[in-house]
């Protein structure tokens, strides 16, 4: 089998490994947390026959192991379980806030991504000249202000001064897709400006450690100018370091914008995970933990996969 | 006489430096050159490192290396002063006017473009050529450098090709545009003599067949002598010689140029084998975890107390995999190591330390060798105090009669590897070993990293200190020279196997069997016409079979 092959398969087996165990950690951290989830759900003056009863039909007494095993399977097949304190069935309710989420994180990505190495790419061709010194300033600042300060400061120029959007970003399955992208506006906006810093300095780093290669000095000595030697011949051989930090903040995007979505009001995974850890409502914290999980160590795997292959020594095998 | 091509006068080129714990301040590198390049001819510009050769072959391109820039005098190339060009000028003369061939073609290569796109990039930049006929040009020129497949060799990746296949793309990618002028700065020295005698002939031919002129940059004089018209001996910045390259290898008026010229004339008597063997290595077989073929295969020497065993041999030979063997790095597959009369543990952890005290090693890179942070005294005190438990005055007794013994003196003792000349460094390794009172050293390449005539220096020395402490060598190298000035038993080693063994007169003289023969006359003679010499004779006993 060639190596690369070899290579890959491991790769994905070890993360779905890795997601297995996973599993297991956020099934037994909220196995373990305080507070009885049947006692919860009928309140201080439940009789214990109640309880018992609710328990049972839980199943919560049958042991741990078993529990998971029904939990793990279902979730395999796309059934996450019933929400305890509404009965809904919460496949269907984090379908369309998982879409939500992604429909965000998707238009954030499409701007920070590109503008990210573009600033990037900007910044090495002008090593520390006064482009790179602004470029990194202005990065630097957008990432050391908290993200709720930035959402409400733009919140209060953009949407309440200048009118521009709306400050709420509510969406529904009636708004067309320039409407939808209005309403998020303002979210997508934060969230560009806090992942653009940390994206555009390792480009920047990654391509001026490929810059140091003697095949830079070969490419400028055929007379190449600066833009040249950076897209032709430092870029191909940046794009591993490059795609691990990429793939590390869209993972953000995904599971870190629980403070953007519940400034903005944005109905996402991030606000339906917050409303459920404080009514305590167990199935639906496990599920969305494992759609996180399994989105972060998804969007690792793809990284360390397009590693693999643009290395042209596994590619292309003597 | 013509205009010349080239034409560099009172060329001074400085560079910024920032030592640590001082202030940044400008040095110079090159103080003053003159001279001509007529079309089609071939400058040597000769010397050792820091001599200025490579920054005055990259000047001709209006580039230097990190700080460097020019800082006085002219460039004139086809008639225009570069320095008073402008960018869009200067990026037309690189890689349209004069191109450039690199030492390390493996590193000057981008490892993710393949090799045909990065042959013809300047040539299709600079507008000289179509892409399809720089293609076809590249071709027409892998097929003239002897690359095999040459229709299909441009569409691999570097990684895919061997060294010698990739410097001879190199020079293809230097001469595709259509170059006036090539600066080839030691094309050949990181290459084992086999490939280089290929490699040499090669751009020799390439360069006679174009009409190009070339600037031949080396620290290897019998090298250069084979390929120039005219030769520059640089020192430190400055002409030493400047003459044609009759006169600077029969007729040298230097003193400089004269110990160039007689460099490895070291001569060592063999000595007659005496006692009982130090090392014996008995069918040794090894090869890498992981791997499925061995690298050494059944492999048997001996090295007598107070003698030296030259282990020879081109990359990929095993030699160094012998060395891992005997250290105990890499425990064989079969065989055993006897080492003073005790079959050693294969493995490294089951050695005792009288055994590691006894069989020390030197390295070829001294300075990765030594920790950056640690005085000399400290390197070479650091054996002193672990075998035997001495500290204080009497430590520092010690180190300095060490430091006496490799020519270095007591004021060295304070002094921090990066004050040291590449030389020095690989004295004070040396001085390390020694201070463990070893039976045996083995020496990996020592002189490997070193200019001419600082590696005659160690060898010198080596040999001194080889009479004083009785201890025994063996020495590894590729370098057929080194092997002839210092051993006294030679084991030739090709493709794992040791294919010649014994003393050196008898190593040394007919009859070879055909790697031994093809290995000696591959090593490059300080004669004129010694290539054409050679490579008639390969073709008259091949011409014969």
């Amino acid at each position: 089998m060639p190596l690369i092959i070899k290579l890959l398969a491991q790769r994905i087996a070890l993360g779905l490994i890795l997601l297995l165990f996973v599993s297991g950690l956020i099934f037994a951290g909220t196995m373990i947390l305080p507070g009885d989830v049947a006692q919860s759900i009928l309140g201080q003056s439940a009789t214990p026959e109640a309880l018992a009863n609710l328990r049972a039909e839980l199943g919560l007494n049958d042991p741990p192991l078993q529990r998971y095993i029904q939990w793990l399977g279902g979730a395999m097949t796309g059934d996450l379980g019933t929400a305890l304190t509404s009965g809904a069935d919460i496949t269907e309710s984090i379908g369309k806030r998982l879409s939500n989420t992604l429909f965000l994180a998707f238009w954030a990505a499409i701007i920070a991504v590109p503008l990210a190495i573009f600033l990037g790419l900007l910044a090495v061709r002008f090593k520390d000249r006064w482009p790179d010194k602004m470029i990194s300033a202005v990065t630097l600042a957008s990432i050391s202000i908290p993200e709720f300060l930035i959402g409400y400061v733009l919140m209060y120029l953009i949407a309440v001064k200048l009118r521009w959007f709306p400050s709420v970003a509510m969406i529904n399955d009636g708004m067309s897709l320039g409407e939808k992208l209005g309403a998020i506006a303002l979210p997508v906006t934060v969230l560009t400006l806090v992942v653009l810093a940390h994206m555009m300095r390792m480009t920047r780093a990654a391509i001026l450690n490929v810059m140091q290669s003697a095949y830079i000095e070969t490419a400028e000595l055929k007379g190449l100018n600066g833009f040249q030697v950076i897209f032709r011949h430092a870029f191909p051989n940046a794009i591993a370091p490059i795609v691990n930090v990429v793939m590390l903040n869209l993972a953000y995007l995904v599971v870190g914008v629980v403070v953007i979505e519940v400034v903005f009001v944005y109905p996402g995974m991030g606000q339906y995970l917050v409303d459920h850890v404080s009514k305590r409502d167990v199935p639906v914290v496990q599920a969305c933990g494992l759609i996180f999980a399994a989105v972060y160590i998804g969007l690792n795997m793809t990284a360390d996969i397009v590693a693999i292959l643009s290395n042209p020594r596994l590619r292309h095998p003597k | 006489m013509s205009e010349p091509l080239l034409k560099v006068r009172g060329l001074k080129i400085g560079a910024t430096v920032y030592p640590p714990g001082e202030k940044p301040h400008d040095i110079d590198i090159v103080h003053g050159v003159d001279f001509d390049l007529q079309p089609g001819k071939v400058l040597g510009l000769i010397g050792e490192s820091g001599a200025g050769k490579s920054t005055i072959g990259l000047a001709s391109m209006a580039y230097g290396r990190g700080g460097v820039k020019i800082t006085g005098g002219e460039v004139w190339v086809n008639g225009r002063d570069i320095m008073k060009s402008d960018h869009g000028d200067i990026r037309k003369l690189r890689g349209g006017e004069v191109t450039y061939v690199s030492q390390s073609a493996a590193a000057s290569f981008n490892p993710a473009k393949k090799i045909i796109d990065q042959v013809v990039e300047a040539a299709v930049e600079q507008k000289k050529f179509s892409r399809k006929d720089a293609e076809d040009r590249a071709r027409v020129l892998f097929e003239k450098l002897g690359l095999p497949d040459p229709q299909n060799i441009g569409d691999r990746y570097p990684h895919q090709v061997s060294g010698g296949q990739l410097q001879r793309c190199m020079t293809a990618l230097a001469l595709c545009p259509e170059p006036d002028l090539v600066v080839f700065d030691e094309p050949t020295t990181a290459l084992d003599v086999t490939t280089q005698i290929d490699v040499l002939m090669a751009i020799k031919e390439a360069i006679r067949d174009t009409g190009v002129a070339a600037l031949y940059i080396t620290h290897d004089l019998a090298v250069v002598a084979q390929v120039s018209d005219d030769i520059m001996v640089l020192r430190m910045g400055n002409t030493v010689e400047y003459g044609t390259v009759d006169q600077i290898i029969n007729n040298p008026q230097e003193e400089y140029t004269q110990a160039l010229v007689s460099v490895r004339s070291i001569e060592h008597e063999e000595k007659e084998p005496k006692g009982d063997p130090v090392l014996s290595v008995r069918n040794i077989t090894a090869r890498y975890k992981g791997t499925q073929f061995d690298v050494l295969h059944n492999v048997n020497v001996d090295l007598y107390p107070g003698q030296t065993l030259a282990v020879v041999g081109e990359s990929g030979s095993g030699k160094s995999t012998l060395a891992r063997v005997i250290t105990g790095l890499l425990p064989p597959r079969e065989g055993e190591i006897e080492f003073a009369g005790r079959i050693l543990s294969p493995d490294l952890a089951g050695r005792s330390r009288e055994d590691l005290r006894e069989l020390q090693m030197i390295y070829q890179m001294a300075d990765v060798a030594m920790n950056p942070r640690q005085t000399v005294g400290t390197i070479i005190g650091r054996p002193l105090e672990f075998y035997f438990g001495m500290k204080g005055a009497e430590k520092r007794q010690r180190i300095i009669e060490l430091l006496d013994e490799i020519e270095l003196g007591e004021d060295f003792i304070d002094r921090y590897p990066a004050e040291l000349s590449g030389g020095q460094k690989q004295r004070v390794c040396i001085a390390r070993s020694l201070a463990a009172k070893p039976k045996m050293i083995i020496c990996d390449e020592v002189t490997s990293a070193l200019d001419p005539l600082v590696a005659d220096g160690i060898l010198k020395l080596l040999l001194e200190l080889q009479k004083i402490e009785d201890v025994a060598f063996l020495f590894i190298t590729h370098d057929l020279a080194t092997v002839k000035a210092i051993s006294d038993n030679i084991a030739v080693m090709y493709q794992g196997k040791v294919q010649r063994y014994g003393g050196k007169t008898k190593v040394l003289s007919p009859p070879f069997d055909d790697y031994t023969d093809l290995l000696l006359s591959s090593v490059p003679e300080m004669r004129l016409g010694w290539l054409e010499d050679v490579i008639a004779n390969r073709k008259m006993e091949s011409a014969g079979n």
